[in-house]
């Protein structure tokens, strides 16, 4: 199914496997992202999808299988997170901005005290990047005088600042208001057409199927089904896909 | 003690001794001074102070004639609430930090320290301190004197370096994970996140407990009459000793509840305000 897709792999997980306790939350996932793909990742609640890109990103970590980033072993344990890191922008469902720093700083913060930018060439491109996630005029604002879809879009500018190689969006359109999901989603469709390299958790159907270029649906901890969305939407054969597609859909 | 006999424990401290310890079985929170009581109690001064005696001097104007070294006293008070809050902070901040340290040895250590002076009478430190600590320091040939009232902020700072500790660990908790997660997804160091992104967001949370903390610390200062300190309960029974006039006992004693009703209950009223505050600003 995956023929056609061509270009150097970002990230690659090969039968990746992580526990809480005696619970096996991954049971062996693999799969590849190549520079510029969206690749959506849906499932049932409870799937393990957070997980799965929390690993990406060494916040959780594996107990079996391999990740590799840009070619770095995530596994491995001389592995230098911080760079990892850096090259991984993360958003959340939660947006998790720093509510003791206005927009503007939120965006600034990061690239001072993790990349050592001078704070003059920093506030230039928060400045860029707030008004490239249409937030003019807000730089001044602190987070809770923003709505959710605005503050999701300045956490987006956030990790946008680190120059990422690749970006994990986690269900980040789940707590917002069906109004401000469109602001949002506008925001990643302009990152997948420059071409940024993109996993995206997602229960927004018809986004996934406009914007992915492969999909993969888990269940328990493994991936189930996956495809271009075409055929995955058109042709999805397993009963589980096909249940949580007709709940969804 | 310097051989006196040891004075009756005075009612008012008793009191404050009994509440202390609820207040830390309750883990701090403390009953509040409104303004109610500060009315009635300046109504019942006020009856006692016109009480005369047979020579035909009110109470009034025999409290008149003490006030200026009574006053005195309570500045000693003060001064000891400051010194004991500022090294009980600075100590509290250190321990807190220990407290969710990455070490699990220190983490271990502060917990201990942290939890003892924190389930420990007030008064016990207090006497501790006084009898464990040396009268003076000879350092490099040099004699640093330490009397008793030094003992006395060293044996007040220990409780209070305890709760600071527990409100640090309390209000670092308390920050959602996601803060944790969002500075770690960006490439902080566990220590940048902490002092960054962490602890600036604490102070806030911080502020109204520790501001309750220096209220009951500073009417906890009166226990240092019980190991000598000339403070104002000190001076307070020695004035009255001196009068021997039992017509007396009532608008002293009340002279010195109105002195700290009237110096806690702006506080307390300011703690209110900020709690109310943060509570709207989430
Ligand atoms: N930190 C954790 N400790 C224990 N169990 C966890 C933890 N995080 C997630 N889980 C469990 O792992 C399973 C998968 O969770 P998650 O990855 O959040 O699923 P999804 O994002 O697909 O809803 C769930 O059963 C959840 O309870
Ligand atoms: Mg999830």
């Amino acid at each position: 199914m995956s023929a056609g897709r061509t270009g150097e792999v970002v990230v690659s997980l090969r039968d990746v496997r992580k526990s809480f306790g005696d619970v096996e939350v991954l049971r062996g996932v693999s799969f590849d992202v190549r520079r510029g793909e969206v690749v959506c990742v849906i499932g049932p609640s409870g799937s393990g999808k957070s997980t799965l890109i929390r690993c990406v990103n060494g916040l959780a970590k594996v107990n079996g299988g391999s990740i590799t980033v840009m070619g770095r072993e995530v596994n491995d344990p001389r592995l230098d997170v911080l760079a990892l890191r850096r090259s991984v922008g993360m958003v959340f469902q939660q947006y998790n901005l720093f509510p003791h720093r206005t927009a503007l700083q939120n965006v600034m913060m990061a690239q001072v005290t993790v990349l050592k930018r001078p704070k003059a060439e920093a506030e230039r491109v928060a400045r860029a990047l707030i008004a490239k996630v249409k937030l003019e005029g807000k730089e001044d604002a602190y987070p809770g005088e923003l709505s959710g879809g605005q503050q999701q879009r300045v956490a987006i500018a956030r990790s946008l600042a680190m120059n990422p190689e690749v970006m994990l969006f986690d269900e980040v359109t789940a707590a917002l208001d069906p109004e401000t999901v469109k602001e949002v989603l506008n925001t990643i469709r302009q990152l997948a057409a420059d071409g940024m390299t993109c996993i995206l958790v997602t229960h927004e159907m018809g986004f996934a199927r406009e914007v992915a270029d492969h999909i993969y649906f888990t269940d328990r901890g493994v991936i189930v089904e996956h495809g271009p969305p075409a055929s995955f939407f058109a042709e999805a054969s397993d009963p589980r896909t096909r249940e949580f597609l007709g709940q969804i859909l | 003690m310097n051989g006196r006999a040891m004075p009756v424990l005075p009612p008012a401290a008793e009191a404050l001794a009994a509440r202390a310890a609820v207040e830390r079985a309750q883990g701090g929170a403390a009953p509040r001074l409104r303004l109610r009581h500060g009315l009635v109690l300046g109504l019942l001064w006020a009856g006692a102070a016109m009480a005369q005696d047979a020579a035909g001097e009110t109470a009034f104007a025999a409290l008149m004639r003490w006030a200026p070294l009574l006053l005195e006293g309570f500045g000693f008070n003060i001064l000891i609430s400051f010194l004991a809050m500022a090294f009980g902070t600075g100590a509290g901040a250190f321990l807190g930090l220990g407290q969710i340290a990455p070490s699990r040895g220190l983490r271990a250590f502060s917990v201990g320290v942290t939890q003892f002076f924190r389930n420990a009478p007030w008064l016990v430190l207090l006497f501790f301190c006084m009898f464990l600590l040396p009268f003076e320091f000879v350092v490099l040939g040099a004699t640093i004197p330490f009397p008793d009232w030094v003992k006395a902020v060293i044996g007040l700072a220990l409780p209070v370096m305890a709760n600071v500790s527990e409100i640090l660990r309390g209000a670092v908790a308390s920050i959602p994970s996601g803060q944790w997660e969002a500075a770690e997804s960006l490439g902080y160091t566990r220590r940048q996140t902490l002092w960054r992104i962490i602890l600036p967001q604490c102070v806030r949370r911080m502020l109204p407990p520790w501001m309750n903390l220096y209220a009951i610390l500073t009417m906890a200062t009166v226990l240092a009459s019980i190991v000598g300190v000339a403070e104002m309960m000190t001076l307070t029974g020695r004035a009255l000793a001196a009068e021997n006039r039992a017509d007396l006992l009532l608008s002293f004693y009340g002279f010195v509840l109105i002195c700290f009703f009237v110096y806690c209950y702006p506080i307390a009223l300011l703690t209110r305000r900020l709690e109310a505050r943060f509570a709207v600003a989430g």
